[in-house]
């Protein structure tokens, strides 16, 4: 009888194992369907590298190559802001803060991430998108670098909190034995403790630059979604993800329209099982 | 106001899809976001008088509202352009048939910041403007400011009707597109807004959206003619040269309760709403 109940519940767990496995690939091969249909009328290397995305025209352009660099330079900029704020802010709470200032940062933090991204995205559009325009002045606030700023506070608590996880989970004893050799605080911050947490400080970078890459309604809001091939950071950028949300409920279903969104879907897919196949090619590197 | 939504909110949940998909005493309005304002203006006078009947408007851009009527998940489409061939022949697959019925007349403004000196432009410097062949306000007898272009999303009919006749004049082999460089905003309220703000902005969108924070453009059909601010009775007259017709589409001859709510939209009651959200009427 115990065997019998042991055998059950572990075919369940295998059973709940295999599921998120066999659903990505479900998915996977859903979109391969319906984007692949998109190459019988444009050449993949026209679709990628193509600059002219009219996807209602007649007949229409489906170049993706500006929503690419779009997605690409805001997720940069998101990047540039939010790494070095995101990972300090860690050091900070795990190692340098009083214990009642942590748990209020800690908290903050928990605030951060329960904002949804709409909610942000409509605080950016009223506050940051007129200052961005007459700080810098701009012709326009809805740029790039407003999707960076406000995707950076999108990605902070992720990083954050993983990052602050792998300085938790460092041995005691690094810290000890720095000291007993007799190193200040910072040497030992940033000689003994960050080395040693380097695994876990880059999964919280790449998972939080997964969670920029994939976002869509802040992005949509503020950065202005002019399909061009961006030049610099002060000029709007249109996102793939923001394309697909603002398109798909107009495209035909059946149409060649229609298929390239899924194609973009693909790329989309790409792009972010590169992030994660290159944070473990890291993270089995350093090991 | 509120009460009588949740109220119509809970019956909804109640009674549930089954209601929706037998149309027996609620009709589902689905598509254009510039009608959407009127569509619920209809449907809360229709609901009023009519106790006991449902009928939820719901937005999302012409396209959306074809491909409901399409998938049968609308008894009614709100469109702000023509059916296209590709769609019909979609729907004609699935059996569904779809009839046109005019319902009033949007006239597009054009609108800018107030604290822009242009005030009038005729249509082939606006094709110039929203095409990108004309990037310079002083091009147009403004200040030396580049000219930040705002446009509707694609799924937006109101999009597509500017393309085909403000860019393209009407030429339906046209190849003019928007500039690249034009922001492509979801809403026409995020165009009133950006306007609002940014003195080197130009937009477009229904009447209906024009307050005292934008201007509107009075537009000449060429240099020799007469320049004409969109105003109702400009549009009803037919001077003003970018105005155009709206739609509702049913499937088939309307019958029962969609018809009897087609009925109310387009006699006196129902056209005094049209006037009443600022689109002009089809019967005077």
């Amino acid at each position: 009888m115990r065997k019998l109940k042991e055998f059950i519940i572990e075919k369940l767990i295998l059973i709940c194992g295999l599921a998120s496995i066999f659903f990505v690939v479900l998915i996977f091969l859903f979109l391969l369907k319906e984007g692949l249909a998109v190459f019988s009328t444009v050449s993949p290397f026209k679709f990628l590298f193509g600059k002219n995305w009219y996807p209602i025209s007649d007949p229409p352009q489906l170049g993706i190559l500006p929503l690419i660099l779009g997605s690409l330079l805001v997720t940069l900029g998101a990047a540039i802001i939010s790494i070095p704020i995101g990972v300090g802010c860690a050091v900070y709470i795990a190692e340098v803060a009083p214990a009642n200032l942590k748990e209020i940062l800690k908290a903050g933090i928990e605030l951060l991430a329960a904002i949804p991204s709409v909610v942000l995205g409509f605080i950016g559009m009223v506050t940051l998108v007129p200052f961005v325009k007459t700080f810098f002045h701009l012709p326009t606030g809805l740029t790039a670098l407003s999707g960076s700023i406000m995707l950076a506070f999108m990605a902070m608590p992720t990083i954050v909190s993983i990052a602050e996880d792998a300085l938790y989970s460092v041995p005691k004893t690094y810290k000890e034995g720095a000291f007993a050799l007799g190193a200040t605080h910072w040497q030992t911050i940033h000689r003994v403790m960050l080395p040693a947490a380097s695994r876990g400080i880059v999964a919280a970078i790449m998972l939080g630059i997964g969670r920029v890459i994939g976002e869509t309604m802040a992005v949509m809001m503020i950065t202005g979604n002019a399909a061009v091939m961006p030049n610099s950071i002060f000029a709007p950028v249109r996102t793939l993800t923001a394309t697909i949300a603002a398109e798909m409920g107009e495209a035909v279903v059946g149409s060649e329209h229609y298929f390239a969104l899924f194609a973009i879907g693909i790329v989309l897919f790409i792009i972010s099982f590169a992030i994660n196949v290159t944070a473990d090619l890291f993270l089995h590197k350093r090991q | 106001m509120f009460k009588k939504g949740l109220i119509i909110l809970m019956a909804l949940m109640l009674t549930g899809p089954a209601l929706a998909k037998s149309g027996k005493n609620s009709i589902q309005v689905k598509g254009s976001d510039t009608m959407v304002n009127l569509g619920q203006a209809w449907a809360e006078k229709y609901m009023e008088e009519n106790p006991g009947e449902f009928v939820a408007v719901t937005g999302g851009g012409s396209g959306t509202g074809f491909s409901s009527l399409i998938s049968g998940t609308c008894d009614i489409a709100m469109a702000s352009r023509s059916i296209k061939g590709k769609e019909i022949s979609l729907a004609n697959q699935k059996g569904i048939n779809p009839t046109e019925i005019k319902v009033a007349l949007d006239g597009l403004a054009v609108v800018v910041n107030p604290a822009n000196p242009v005030s009038k432009l005729t249509l082939d410097q606006l094709a110039g403007i929203f095409t990108g062949t004309i990037s310079n306000w002083k091009d147009v007898g403004g200040k030396d400011e580049k000219i930040v272009i705002l446009s509707r999303e694609i799924n937006s009919g109101t999009h597509v009707y500017f393309k085909e006749h403000v860019l393209r004049k009407g030429n339906a082999d046209g190849k003019e597109e928007f500039a690249q460089s034009a922001l492509l905003l979801s809403s026409s309220q995020a165009i009133a807004d950006e306007v609002a703000g940014n003195a080197s902005a130009i937009g477009y969108y229904g009447m209906g959206y024009i307050s005292a924070k934008q201007k509107a453009i009075a537009v000449a059909k060429d240099a020799s003619s007469e320049y004409i601010t969109p105003t109702i009775e400009n549009v009803v007259d037919g001077k003003y040269p970018i105005s155009r017709p709206l739609f509702i589409y049913v499937n088939g001859a309307p019958q029962g309760l969609v018809k009897k709510f087609i009925d109310f939209a387009l006699y006196k009651e129902g056209q005094d709403i049209v006037l009443k959200t600022d689109f002009v009427p089809i019967i005077k």
